[in-house]
């Protein structure tokens, strides 16, 4: 006798739970066959801010975890995206790309995230320094996470791209909302799953799936979000800079017309560490 | 402005005897005799744009006079740079870039480097003279610490341009192109230096628009670079007001922009830029804390504090305007501090014993004002000691609000100017709390005797530069900037030349 299997009902990860939108709004998601697969929460700017507020929550604790502990909570989140690889592969296979080419973006993406898990506690040693100030003061430069970090993830390598650019980010202690791609979004609801069994805390990498167009000015504007980290258009490059504007946010516009290539080593970096840190000078007198 | 100089006289506390403690206070109690500065500024009746390594008339034929803000007299007439100088001079220093700059070994133009912050060593003096005559700071200031700070940057930076594999481990850097400038009034020639020196080293060629009140000192600047015999367009400077800066910052040509000046301005730059992907360091204004522990060396913070808010008039971005003291010192500090104040000797910039000078123009005198009356119709209590001005030129008396609040005027927005407003807290928390509740983040300072707790400050406060125990100390080699409003990017140090480059 045939079984008819249960489908699962797509939610996104936000402060550690699982939720629809605040709108009940949904989105239908086809296979590459044109097949229906399942429908996708379309979230909105209230469920943005929704998460910004879940990431302010997360974020002292996380910024406060040892550099040892959060380069052992990004090991196992590569863990746990290691286990399920094969279901993972299925979920980007869904927009159409080959088997094989999915089981080398999960594979690459297992391999990102242990490339910036044994950067937690090294990258401070790189970027910060003792200056030599010519007064008798110990004065020292050391980097400190941002805070909550907008991330706006391209339509291609659904999974890789997302990834490439959260996992500098909550590296140093930054939190993240993130906005998946809307053509693939179902790598990143597999993706909320594997994160809510990594040890990560709750809160700490936010993700949304919907419409860029419906979000795109509470990324821009929300001040709480202290940098934006996006692959865009032109037009959405414009939009996020103005707004940014208003709260002097950083903002790291990557092109979406130019070609990236996320599979190679070139997309991760040190610098991409950078990014999402701010430095911060001490100078403490040094007497009796 | 009479009105709001409550000229009262500070209470002094009482010793344990019942007698007053013995103070000197100077301000009123007797005549100092002057102590001119006589060193010759040798400056030019009339200065033009330096562009291409020349100084030219601009097109447009305009000028505008340079005031000095202590007497109102002209000093100078400044060209009136027009779209058409600025395109000029970006058109030079794209030459200069691509021609002779740009691929120059970095050991040649480190060369350089050295040279101008010798040069600028040489004729110190006359430099300090004409600085404190065009921008009323005191010259003991402009002499020890505007000049010989702007000589170590370009000594500092030099010593980079030949090193530039050691800024950004594992990577290789380039230079940007040409960079676009504009800098502030209130240390006009450092600011010069904060922004040429790295921009240089990393070889990148630069338009720079001083502001309009302060252009002198670049101009003489520009002399230094003709006798360093650094190449020509390398540097450009166009003169003028705030539609010059605009020119600056809006032009094609640039690859890089950078600015310092106000927090609203820094906004206006940033939306006319957005789309273009340019990179920017911005470097706005602060509302810093300073920071005052029960356990704290009081008569040592008392020094800070006035060092904190009435170095160079109050016209520092990163002046802590915002004293915050444990509740059971307030009295303590409040009372010291307005004993201290009292000594503080205000006029004539020129005079080797002024503490606070001229401040730099009508505009910011009547802004300074125009905040402090706000800060006395909130009912915050005002203190200003009873000091002469001088009759001409733009004066303004230290100013001290007590009891102010946190939603007060005066404690949130940037005054820029000799004004202090004092705020109490009880605990650790507190005092973190009410520091980072501002839309700015480029500096604090921390007064206490406990070294574990400069380390928890420095953590918790959201601040680019923390001074534990100390205020306004600068060096080449720190990197300054700040935090949320202040800006982003860094100057000095290994992390401000990051910001000059390109990886590749």
């Amino acid at each position: 006798m045939s079984r008819l299997p249960i489908t699962k009902t797509p939610k996104v990860y936000v402060g550690g739970a699982f939720i629809r939108s605040e709108s009940a709004r949904v989105f239908p998601l086809k296979d590459a066959s044109g097949e229906f697969f399942a429908n996708i929460p379309q979230c909105t700017r209230k469920d943005l801010r929704n998460a910004v507020e879940a990431a302010a929550k997360a974020g002292p604790g996380w910024a406060k975890r040892t550099a040892y502990n959060r380069g052992q909570i990004l090991y196992r989140l590569g863990e746990m995206i290691e286990a399920r690889a094969g279901e993972m592969a299925d979920a980007i296979t869904l927009g159409g790309a080959t088997p094989a080419a999915a089981a080398r973006e999960v594979a690459a993406t297992v391999e990102r995230l242990i490339y910036y898990a044994g950067w937690t506690d090294k990258y401070e040693q790189v970027l910060g320094n003792v200056n030599p100030v010519a007064a008798p003061y110990f004065n020292f430069t050391v980097t400190e996470p941002m805070g909550i970090i907008g991330v706006i993830a391209p339509d291609e390598a659904p999974l890789l791209a997302l990834i490439s650019l959260i996992a500098p980010a909550i590296t140093s202690g930054n939190t993240v909302v993130a906005l998946a791609s809307s053509r693939q979004p179902y790598p990143a609801i597999l993706l909320g799953e594997m994160l809510a069994t990594s040890d990560l805390p709750g809160g700490v990498v936010n993700l949304l799936t919907g419409f860029r167009k419906e979000m795109i000015s509470t990324f821009a504007t929300h001040a709480h979000l202290r940098a934006i980290s996006a692959v865009v258009n032109a037009e959405e490059r414009k939009a996020l800079a103005l707004g940014a504007a208003d709260s002097v946010k950083r903002t790291h516009l990557r092109k979406a017309e130019d070609k990236h290539d996320w599979l190679v080593d070139s997309a991760q970096s040190l610098e991409a560490i950078r990014e999402t840190l701010e430095f911060k000078t001490t100078w403490h007198p040094v007497g009796a | 402005m009479p009105a709001l100089i409550a000229a009262k006289k500070s209470s002094r506390p009482a010793s344990r005897s019942g007698r007053p403690a013995t103070e000197l206070i100077f301000g009123d109690l007797w005549e100092f005799d002057p102590a001119p500065e006589s060193a010759d500024p040798k400056l030019k009746a009339r200065y033009e744009l330096f562009i291409d390594g020349k100084f030219v008339a601009p097109k447009g034929g305009r000028y505008f006079d340079s005031i000095n803000p202590a007497n109102e007299q002209k000093l100078a007439e400044i060209a009136l740079a027009g779209p058409a100088d600025v395109d000029a001079a970006y058109a030079a220093a794209k030459r200069a870039y691509e021609g002779v700059w740009g691929k120059m070994p970095g050991r040649e133009r480190a060369k350089y480097l050295y040279r101008i912050a010798r040069l600028l060593q040489d004729r110190a003096r006359e430099f300090a003279v004409a600085e404190t005559l065009d921008g009323g700071k005191p010259i003991k200031e402009s002499r020890d610490f505007d000049v010989p700070m702007a000589a170590a940057h370009f000594f500092y930076h030099a010593g980079w341009a030949d090193k530039l594999d050691y800024v950004a481990p594992g990577r290789r850097v380039a230079p940007l192109g040409v960079v676009g400038q504009v800098i502030p009034w209130n240390f006009p020639l450092l600011m010069c230096a904060w922004k040429l020196a790295p921009a240089l080293a990393m070889g990148n060629t630069v338009v720079l628009k001083p502001a309009e009140t302060t252009s002198i000192s670049a101009l003489k600047l520009a002399e230094i670079f003709q006798d360093a015999g650094l190449p020509p367009g390398v540097v450009n400077f166009v003169t003028g007001a705030g539609d010059v800066g605009a020119a600056v910052m809006n032009h094609p040509t640039p690859a890089k922009i950078a600015f310092t000046g106000s927090t609203e301005v820094g906004k206006i730059i940033m939306r006319g830029l957005a789309g273009t992907g340019k990179k920017m360091t911005m470097e706005l204004g602060g509302k810093a804390a300073n920071i005052v522990f029960d356990d704290a060396p009081l008569d040592q913070a008392v020094e800070g504090i006035v060092n904190g808010i009435f170095f160079n008039q109050g016209h520092v971005c990163c002046a802590g305007s915002r004293l915050l003291v444990q509740e059971s010192v307030a009295a303590k500090v409040l009372a010291k501090l307005k004993n201290r104040i009292c000594t503080l000797r205000v006029g004539d910039p020129m005079d080797k014993n002024t503490d606070i000078g001229a401040i730099n123009s009508r505009e910011q005198l009547d802004k300074i004002a125009a905040l402090v009356a706000v800060g006395v119709k909130e009912g915050n209590e005002m203190f200003q000691p009873a000091c002469k001005l001088p009759t001409k030129g733009f004066y303004f008396r230290p100013t001290i609000f007590s009891g102010v609040s946190m939603s007060s005027r005066v404690a949130r927005e940037e005054i820029f100017g000799p004004v202090l407003s004092v705020l109490t807290f009880r605990t650790v928390d507190e005092a973190i709390e009410k520091a980072n509740n501002t839309a700015y983040g480029l500096s604090a300072g921390v007064w206490t005797d406990k070294g574990s707790r400069i380390l928890k400050m420095s953590t918790e406060l959201k601040a680019g530069v923390v001074w534990a125990n100390t205020y306004n100390k600068f060096d080449p080699s720190s990197p300054f900037g700040g935090f949320k409003e202040s800006g982003f990017g860094r100057e000095g140090g290994r992390q401000g030349l990051l910001d000059y480059c390109k990886l590749v």
